[in-house]
């Protein structure tokens, strides 16, 4: 899937000076290789919670993406001018602005899916990939750079949130989005009630993880 | 510069000024967006509670107007009026003493115009935190209909189930008057037997495991509030039978 996303963002970004080929790997390198799920193992607690349907995931999906661009953005901006003795701090309060705009948008405009998610959008705060990239790189490089490498780890979390969120509701509920797959091809699907639980959800995404180190190659250094 | 206290103090101050207004504005200019939100889940609870089948309804606001009247009455089962029960904040009102308290009443209607169910709200103290609720009650003011809760902060997995359609469908069927007319409510059970238990009386829920607490609350919500409403359910029951 990754080299299909690959191969379209490079027609695209021929035509784009801003996309240089350093700049295409700050989004393509997290879908894949340096994944912040599967490979860092970060943000874990939040692809357990909100996978039990693909909905609610993927919003959950936008809302990182969205809060990370603003708050890389943001930082990278400011980098200049942060004390360094309170930039943790800094970071926090922009993450948490961000944070809380995405909760009240969405409490605005997509009730339902926020009734779902209902933490888990607050403790996008928490979420380890947000302000370690915002520490890692926006206090060190320039805004669009920043930016770019913000929305490829939120894609390279969304896609893994997807991906669980697929099996989970295939398997758990025998749907998706909703919709009832199984029986649209004439087959009763009792429901797997594992799969709606976290610890299916921990079962696929380990799943995933291994497929994906196998794949890779990629081993841990001891 | 970028070191020295002042510039640290200056800079927090601002930052913290200029996240606090963007935050203020939000929130200002969508209050009204996620107020409408919240009053359209609560009309859907209601008339959910009173059993109506909302799947083919696409206009919930719409049903609500048709179906639906709500008043107020008091502790002596007596309509309030001018006061509207769409704006009667049920929280508020759980902390005056029950005497003073503003109950609403919704009367949900099926298409024929008779009435379905009474709906009636309850608030409540869970283990950690508030719950509430609804119950709606048969035009014999002793059967329960359907039943709905909510709250703020019980334990997800366990005291949080009482949110869930498996809970809630135990208390259907259930009566809050015993044979000597006395109001004595439904009594959640300690302990998890399966959906079937208690089906032979009318009194007694089965249990959430690992939640008896949370379940406390909630025997003690409908006791209290049916209690509260005692006279006005009975008042209703006379006026039917004759």
């Amino acid at each position: 899937m990754s080299t299909d996303v690959k191969e379209k963002e490079v027609a695209i970004q021929e035509k784009e000076p801003l996309f240089s080929a350093k700049n295409r790997k700050l989004i393509t390198d997290p879908l894949d290789a340096k994944n912040p799920i599967t490979v860092q193992v970060l943000g874990i607690c939040s692809a357990l919670a909100v996978t039990v349907q693909l909905k609610p995931a993927l919003v959950m999906a936008i809302s990182v993406i969205a809060v990370m661009a603003f708050s890389s953005l943001f930082i990278s901006l400011l980098r200049n001018t942060i004390p360094a003795r309170i930039r943790i701090i800094v970071q926090l309060a922009v993450v948490a602005t961000a944070v809380t705009l995405v909760n009240e948008v969405l409490k605005a405009y997509a009730y339902d899916v926020s009734k779902q998610l209902s933490v888990f959008v607050g403790l996008i705060i928490t979420n380890c990939i947000v302000m370690g990239r915002l520490e890692a790189f926006a206090l060190a490089n320039k805004p669009w750079p920043s930016v770019l490498d913000a929305i490829g780890n939120g894609l390279g979390y969304g896609v893994i949130l997807v991906i669980v969120a697929f099996f989970r509701e295939l398997l758990g509920s025998g749907s998706l989005f909703g919709y009832k797959v199984f029986e649209a091809i004439g087959l009763s699907y009792p429901g797997n009630g594992l799969m709606m639980i976290p610890a299916g959800a921990a079962i696929t995404l380990g799943i995933v993880i291994w497929v994906q180190r196998w794949r890779n190659g990629y081993v841990e250094e001891a | 510069m970028r070191q020295s206290n002042l510039y640290l103090v200056i800079y927090a101050a601002a930052l913290t000024a200029i996240c606090g207004a963007l935050l203020a504005f939000t929130s200002e200019s969508l209050k009204p967006k996620q107020k409408a939100n919240q009053e359209i889940e609560r009309k859907t609870i209601i008339l959910k509670t009173a059993g109506l089948d909302l799947a083919q309804w696409s206009d919930v606001q719409k049903l609500y107007e048709e179906r639906v009247k709500s008043y107020v009455v008091n502790h002596n089962g007596e309509v309030v009026d001018g006061v509207d029960a769409e704006a009667v904040e049920i929280a508020k009102e759980f902390k005056k003493p029950v005497e003073e308290r503003l109950l609403p009443v919704y009367e949900v209607s099926n298409e024929q115009g008779e009435v379905v169910a009474y709906v009636l709200p309850m608030y409540g103290n869970g283990l950690w935190d508030a719950i509430w609720g609804y119950i709606a009650l048969a035009p014999d003011m002793n059967t329960i209909v359907g039943v709905n809760f909510d709250h703020k902060s019980e334990t997800p997995g366990l005291g949080a189930r009482i949110t869930t359609e498996e809970v809630q469908k135990r208390f259907v069927g259930k009566k809050i008057f015993n044979e000597k007319d006395e109001i004595v409510g439904v009594e959640m059970q300690k302990g998890e037997v399966g959906n079937e238990a208690y089906a032979n009386d009318p009194h007694k829920v089965d249990g959430m495991s690992g939640a008896t607490l949370t379940g406390k609350g909630v025997n003690q919500m409908i006791y209290d509030y049916m209690k509260a409403y005692e006279r006005f359910l009975r008042s209703k029951r006379t006026t039917q039978n004759a």
